[in-house]
């Protein structure tokens, strides 16, 4: 019988202990590609959140089906049927974002987070759990690809969602928003939360 | 000329891992021995380069004549997957010494966003041709092989180093990749 404090401590884990990319180093090409502007972290992180949820609720509900043997390919097939819709909803809808986020959206299918908590969790327990690991996991995902996104815009644009914050021609470091500054800032968030996390 | 250009551009200027940000999981998870990342560099040549091709031909004679391009991703996704084992179990019985040295990669490269990465660029290129892919798929493999074989070579002498606590582990390699990007963004405007 699970309680409600281990459903607590379940989704808890997903954002803190267990956060995707700062403690497990989940996902790190989307959460270095896209993460130029707060904006298109948040897009990226919601688009994999989605992806994560309706899979691990499918992988929980078949799991039973499943020959064991051929449980990778099948899971894969489910994340590349609901990566195959946010594709299409967003190309249709958010055309803009669709553009931003170019081959990082197809890739989502390869982003070991999915597959990995389709693997390590919705494959062995049941749906209920599995709703909120996805939630959990996805939403810690959420906050680290927009915390990354924000720093990288403060820091490289001087602007945070859009809204500028300093004038017009004032210097900011350009490098933050180039490929280096998206190791360089991870590095430091990464360091900043291994301070709080793991007592070093 | 046009091939060289590809070339510079691919293992220099728009370096895959560096500039592009794919292929991170191996880039970080296999590069803590130079050994294993050539070992990891000559497995994801082989498999790069015969996905794109594969893929390519399938998407020009199959996913296009039907219809079917918004396919795309489950397609190719599955074709890498079933290419990996076939080609682990052809490499197993065609060439034992090759199998030892790639064997052990070659599971991981399914995950490796690289390889679906290339092959769904390749279809990107201008006036795209299956020699042009093909080379596309070649080119970035050595700009792969490339960073992961510097980055190894820089880790193994971090080891020794002293790094402040905090720093150690993820923190330190993320730097170092990060400065090894700062490095090839020299390269702009080669091309």
């Amino acid at each position: 019988m699970i309680t409600i404090i281990d459903q607590k401590q379940n989704f808890i884990k997903g954002i803190i202990k267990e956060n995707p990319v700062f403690v497990m180093l989940l996902g790190m090409c989307p959460t270095l590609g896209v993460t130029s502007s707060a904006f298109n972290g948040l897009g990226m992180g919601v688009a994999t959140l989605f992806v994560l949820l309706m899979s691990n609720i499918v992988v929980s509900l078949v799991k039973s089906q499943i020959p064991s043997k051929v449980r990778i390919p099948a899971f894969i097939i489910i994340i590349a049927s609901f990566v195959t819709i946010v594709e299409m909803v967003l190309e249709a809808f958010i055309p803009f974002l669709y553009e931003q986020l170019g081959i990082f959206i197809p890739l989502i299918v390869v982003n070991c987070l999915i597959l990995g908590r389709a693997e390590a969790f919705a494959s062995k327990h049941n749906l209920y759990s599995s709703i909120i690991d996805a939630l959990g996991m996805g939403i810690g995902f959420v906050l680290a690809l927009t915390l990354l996104g924000a720093t990288r815009e403060i820091l490289g644009n001087g602007s945070l969602f859009e809204l500028k914050f300093v004038s017009e021609n004032a210097n900011t470091f350009i490098l933050f928003i180039l490929p280096p500054g998206a190791f360089i800032a991870l590095a430091y968030l990464a360091a900043v939360f291994n301070k709080f996390t793991i007592k070093v | 000329m046009e091939y060289i250009l590809i070339l510079i551009a691919a293992v220099f200027v728009n370096n895959i891992v560096l500039a592009q940000f794919l292929g991170i999981c191996p880039f970080f998870g296999v590069s803590n021995k130079v050994s294993t990342s050539v070992g990891m560099s000559g497995a994801v040549l082989f498999v790069m380069t015969i996905a794109t091709v594969v893929t390519y031909l399938l998407h020009q004679y199959v996913l296009v004549p039907t219809g079917l391009v918004y396919l795309r991703t489950i397609t190719f996704i599955l074709v890498i997957a079933a290419l990996v084992q076939m080609v682990e179990i052809m490499l197993k019985k065609v060439s034992p010494p090759l199998y030892q040295a790639l064997g052990v990669f070659l599971p991981l490269i399914t995950t490796n966003c690289a390889v679906l990465g290339v092959a769904i660029l390749a279809l990107g290129l201008e006036n795209t041709s299956l020699l042009k892919a093909t080379f596309f798929a070649i080119s970035h493999s050595i700009g792969f092989a490339l960073a992961l074989i510097l980055f190894a070579s820089i880790r193994e002498h971090l080891e020794l180093a002293t790094i402040p606590k905090g720093m150690k582990g993820v923190p330190i390699n993320l730097l170092v990749a990060g400065l090894l990007s700062l490095a090839f963004l020299g390269f702009t405007g080669l091309v």
